[in-house]
Formats: C-alpha cells, sequence, structure tokens
C-alpha cells in the first residue's frame, strides 16, 4: 500500500516534469531540423546554428541580455549586501518602514514597474532634454576654444541597466537579510573589543558570515535578470534589445528557428554551469566529511 | 557603532526615493491629469468601457492560480517527504527553465498548440480524430488550442507554476515533526493531520504562492499575446497599447495600472487577514 502510493506520486512528479520540460526538449530538438518548421521533422542539419551566428542582430541581443543581467547582479549584489546590513543595524521600526518600500518592486506587477520607471526617465530626460537644447556656453582654455554642448539624453542601455538593478537590489536584500539575522551580534563587539576598525570588522567578521545569502542572492538577482521582458521592454527604448524582446518583436512576423538554436546553447551552458556547481559542491562536502570523521 | 553602520543603507534609501517611490508618483500624478496636465477623474469615469477586460484578466489568473495550486500544493508536499538528495535534484529541476527566457518557452508551446502543431499531429497518430468523427459524424482533423482563452492560461500556468511550488515546498519542509507525531499520538489519522495541522501552517507558503502567480499572470501581455493571438485582450495588453502601442495615452494607462495595483493590493490583503486568521486559530 505504502509502495503503491510512492510509485503513484513519483509518476504524479515525472508528469509535472515532463510538462516543464517538454518544450524545452522540443526547442532543442527542432534546433537541429532541416526545415524551417517547428512541427514537421524534416532531417538532421546544423544550418540554423550557422545562421544564428551570422544573424548580428540576434547575437547583439543575446551580449545585450547578459551584460545587463551580469553588471545589474554585481552592481545589485554589492549594493544590496550594503544596503542590508545597514537596515539590519537600524531600530526595528525605521528598519520595517524602509523594507515595506524595499518589498514595492516585488509585490507590483512588472507592468506596473516597467511603465513607473518609464514614465520617470521620458519625464526626466525631457526636462534634461529641453535644457540641454536651450543652455551651451563656450569655455576659454589657453587660447583654445571649447564649445560645451550637453548630450541629449534617451532611453537606451542605461535606463534599462537602472531598472533591472532596481528590481534586482530587493531579492538581494531577502535573501542576505535572514543571515544578519541570525548573525551573532556579539562577533562584531568581540571584532571591534580586539582592536578591528569597523570596516575590517564587516570585511572580516560579518562577510563571511553572510556570505551564503549573498550568493543565493546574486543568484536570484541574475535569474530575474535573465528571465525579465517586461520591465526591458518598457525601459530599453528602441535603440537597444534583449533576446526576449527581439522574440516578441518576430512574434509578429515569424519567428525564425534560429531562436531554437540561441535557446539551446543557452540551456546548455546553464546545464554545464550547474553540473560544474553540484560537482564541486558534492567534492567540497565529501571533503568535509572526511574532516569530521 | 551601530548608527555608523546603519548608515550603510543611505544609498540605497536615496535610490529607492528615486528608483522607487518617484515613478510611483509619477503614475499617480498622470492618472489624475490629462495630456495638458490639468487635473481631472476622467481617466477613471472612463474606465466603464474596459469592464469586460478586467473581468477578462481577473477570470484567467484567477483559473491560472487555482490550476497552479492543484499542482503545486500536492508536489511540493510529496517533495517535501523525499529523500534530501532527490530533494535537491527536483528543487533545481524546477528552477532550471526559469534560466531560459519565459519567452523563449512560450513560443515552444506555439509550435505545440498550433492547428498543424505537435500535439494535433499527436492526436491523430493516436486516431483520436477519427474515433471522435466515428462516434459523432464530425469531421474534425484537428482542435483549435492556439488563439483560445485555454492556450493563455496554460502558458500562465506552465510559466508561474515554479512560483507556486518553491514556496509551499519550503514551508513544508521547515514544518515541525513533533507537530505532527504529536497529533498522530494523539490519534488522528493522517487525513485528520493533514487537514488540521499540515495545511493550516503551510497557509502562508500557498499565499505567498498564490500571490507569485496571480500577479504576473492578472497582468501579463506577452503570454495573451503570443498564445492568446491578440484576441483576447487583457489588462496588460490595454496598459502596454497606451504606452508603446498604437492608442498613445500612458494618462489612461497609469490609471489603469494604478486600478489594477489597488485591487491587488486589496485582495492580497483581505487573503493575509485570513491567511493570519487561520495561523492564529491553529495555534490557539
Amino acid at each position: 500500500m505504502k509502495k503503491q502510493r510512492r510509485v503513484g506520486s513519483r509518476l504524479f512528479m515525472a508528469l509535472v516534469f515532463l510538462f516543464l520540460y517538454a518544450p524545452i526538449l522540443l526547442m532543442v530538438v527542432f534546433s537541429f531540423n532541416a526545415g524551417n518548421s517547428n512541427a514537421v521533422w524534416q532531417g538532421f542539419s546544423l544550418r540554423w546554428y550557422e545562421a544564428l551566428f551570422q544573424d548580428r542582430s540576434i547575437m547583439g541581443s543575446v551580449y545585450t541580455t547578459l551584460l545587463v543581467s551580469l553588471l545589474a547582479t554585481l552592481v545589485a549584489t554589492v549594493a544590496g549586501t550594503f544596503a542590508a546590513v545597514g537596515l539590519y543595524s537600524m531600530r526595528r521600526r525605521r528598519r520595517n518602514a524602509l523594507l515595506a518600500v524595499n518589498n514595492i518592486p516585488m509585490t507590483n506587477a512588472d507592468i506596473v514597474t516597467g511603465v513607473s520607471l518609464c514614465l520617470l526617465f521620458v519625464a526626466v530626460f525631457g526636462f534634461w532634454n529641453q535644457f540641454a537644447a536651450n543652455y551651451r556656453f563656450t569655455l576659454n582654455l589657453f587660447g583654445t576654444v571649447y564649445r560645451i554642448t550637453f548630450p541629449q539624453l534617451s532611453l537606451g542601455f542605461g535606463t534599462m541597466l537602472i531598472a533591472h538593478i532596481t528590481f534586482n537590489i530587493p531579492y538581494v536584500i531577502l535573501s542576505v537579510g535572514p543571515k544578519l539575522r541570525q548573525m551573532d551580534g556579539n562577533l562584531v563587539d568581540a571584532a571591534r573589543d580586539l582592536g578591528c576598525t569597523w570596516m575590517g570588522a564587516f570585511f572580516k567578521v560579518i562577510l563571511p558570515e553572510i556570505k551564503p545569502g549573498i550568493i543565493s542572492g546574486a543568484l536570484i538577482a541574475f535569474t530575474m535578470s535573465v528571465d525579465d521582458f517586461v520591465i526591458s521592454y518598457f525601459t530599453a527604448g528602441t535603440s537597444v534589445s534583449t533576446l526576449a524582446m527581439e522574440i516578441y518583436g518576430m512574434a509578429r512576423r515569424r519567428i525564425s528557428p534560429e531562436i531554437n538554436a540561441i535557446s539551446t546553447l543557452l540551456f546548455v551552458v546553464v546545464l554545464a554551469l550547474l553540473a560544474f556547481h553540484n560537482i564541486r559542491e558534492s567534492r567540497a562536502q565529501r571533503a568535509a566529511a572526511r574532516r569530521t570523521y | 557603532m551601530k548608527h555608523k553602520r546603519s548608515l550603510l543603507a543611505l544609498p540605497y534609501v536615496g535610490w529607492m526615493a528615486l528608483f522607487v517611490v518617484a515613478p510611483i508618483v509619477m503614475v499617480v500624478v498622470y492618472a489624475f491629469t490629462t495630456a495638458g496636465f490639468e487635473p481631472t477623474a476622467s481617466n477613471f469615469t472612463g474606465m466603464g468601457t474596459y469592464v469586460s477586460i478586467f473581468a477578462r484578466s481577473f477570470q484567467l489568473a484567477l483559473i491560472a492560480t487555482v490550476i497552479c495550486l492543484l499542482i503545486g500544493y500536492p508536489i511540493s508536499y510529496v517533495m517535501a517527504k523525499e529523500g534530501p538528495g532527490f530533494q535537491r535534484v527536483a528543487t533545481v529541476l524546477i528552477m532550471l527553465p526559469m534560466w531560459v527566457n519565459f519567452l523563449l518557452r512560450t513560443y515552444s508551446w506555439m509550435a505545440i498548440l498550433e492547428n498543424n502543431g505537435l500535439l494535433n499531429q499527436l492526436f491523430d497518430a493516436i486516431g483520436l480524430f477519427d474515433l471522435i468523427n466515428g462516434l459523432f459524424g464530425t469531421d474534425l482533423t484537428y482542435f483549435r488550442m492556439i488563439r483560445t482563452q485555454g492556450a493563455v492560461v496554460l502558458g500562465m500556468v506552465y510559466n508561474y507554476l515554479p512560483f507556486m511550488i518553491l514556496p509551499i515546498y519550503s514551508v513544508i519542509l521547515k514544518l515541525d515533526r513533533s507537530l505532527l507525531e504529536a497529533a498522530q499520538d494523539l490519534g488522528a489519522n493522517s487525513a485528520y493531520v493533514f487537514r488540521r495541522v499540515i495545511f493550516p501552517l503551510s497557509l502562508p507558503g500557498v499565499l505567498s504562492g498564490v500571490t507569485m502567480v496571480f500577479v504576473p499572470s492578472v497582468s501579463t501581455f506577452a503570454i495573451s499575446r503570443l498564445l492568446g493571438g491578440g484576441t483576447h485582450m487583457m489588462l496588460g495588453d490595454l496598459i502596454e497599447q497606451q504606452f508603446l502601442g498604437g492608442a498613445y495615452n500612458p494618462h489612461l494607462g497609469s490609471a489603469i495600472a494604478l486600478v489594477m495595483m489597488l485591487i491587488v493590493i486589496v485582495c492580497m490583503w483581505v487573503m493575509n487577514r485570513f491567511g493570519q486568521g487561520e495561523e492564529q486559530a491553529v495555534v490557539l
């Protein structure tokens, strides 16, 4: 009876995983299709991979996606860690008020975050551009005349990066926060008593203690950035596009099977990274086990 | 010294003021003004024409959330009972699809659901259409699946299911085993233990899962565009059109976004109250 139930639950899980992975598997299979259909197999070929590497707009969008995700993760992880340490040494009431604001981008629908940032950028740039168009001055330095003008600003990579950092920091704070709460406050005091500067205490005591939280925060931030479409769509303007925006644009006409190829490549990279990480972790665990026994 | 350390949060407080609070203030300002920035409430009073879109969005998002819960809860429950090695692999497998951008995965569903797509081919191959045609005298050659509301719900369930599973799973995993043993010792059978102990204690996870599925579902526009074929307008489509689409009117768009935000906040607040009540009842 018990065994039967176990088989049933395993079967249920297998079905759900099939549901989750069927579309990805299909993409992988049809990336090697000779024809341009996503439903009819016409033989094996690498033509879509070839086409992909010559497609400037898709490769450019992949580069943009990775760059914005990596930069946003880096900035958000550093800023979020400092912010979390700061927030958790505040009085409870003030901290909770600030954490409530911190939660806004996470609870709001993506479209609201995207639209609101879009409004802000457009309004600020509108004022700035008017100012920049009207004010220019010349500077006479050692006989050479420099004409100084202010650049016109528009939505682009910078605004998209700001948006990504903004929605990533809350996740970092959320995963670093609990580690800070668990940490023994006396540790820092002890370090200070033993002559550590407070920056030294931060790097030598707090940082090692909350490291797991920082790593998982960075991982979540990167995942959110890579998976994002809506917020990028509203804040990137027309000059740059991420891979998701590229696909969304294609969907109006016809989506090229090159998309299958790039998805497959990205998926394989993720799998490889994951396998690498897991192997390293289990090695470390085994080493730790050997040390204790 | 502790005060000195709290200064570390200062830059981020400034950042939040600039990029979290100010943008929302902008939305509110736009929602209550005309194109010439004269104060008005007409953005809200004229919203009656969109009632059907509001209704459809909330209906589809609700259906998707319920389906996610019906699949996600048992999965989390079963997963929490497995060994640690199995659990680690399963968690990774659930998170893994998120690293392939959700539009890519949704795009793959388009090929599956097409009239001459893989699923219809499969149905044809197993003789489903012949069977139905023989039974009912119809001449079906395919099921119309794409460009229907069902396809949109499927897309939502597919994309947001992990957001339902992970929070519920982590709550069930952290349940105090001794509570379950105590209940069993006091003579409760396993169904009773589930109903009176496990389920109430896992409600916080359920609530956060429901939020994490419902909010993106109700505001989606990419899924409804790709799988719904743009024929079933949803709130997200409506807002998107006011900002980047043909019907450019950011003031109306802000008003709709604001209303959507408020409805969602009210729903969450009501649910949270309800959830906390349950939790307290258990403790008492």
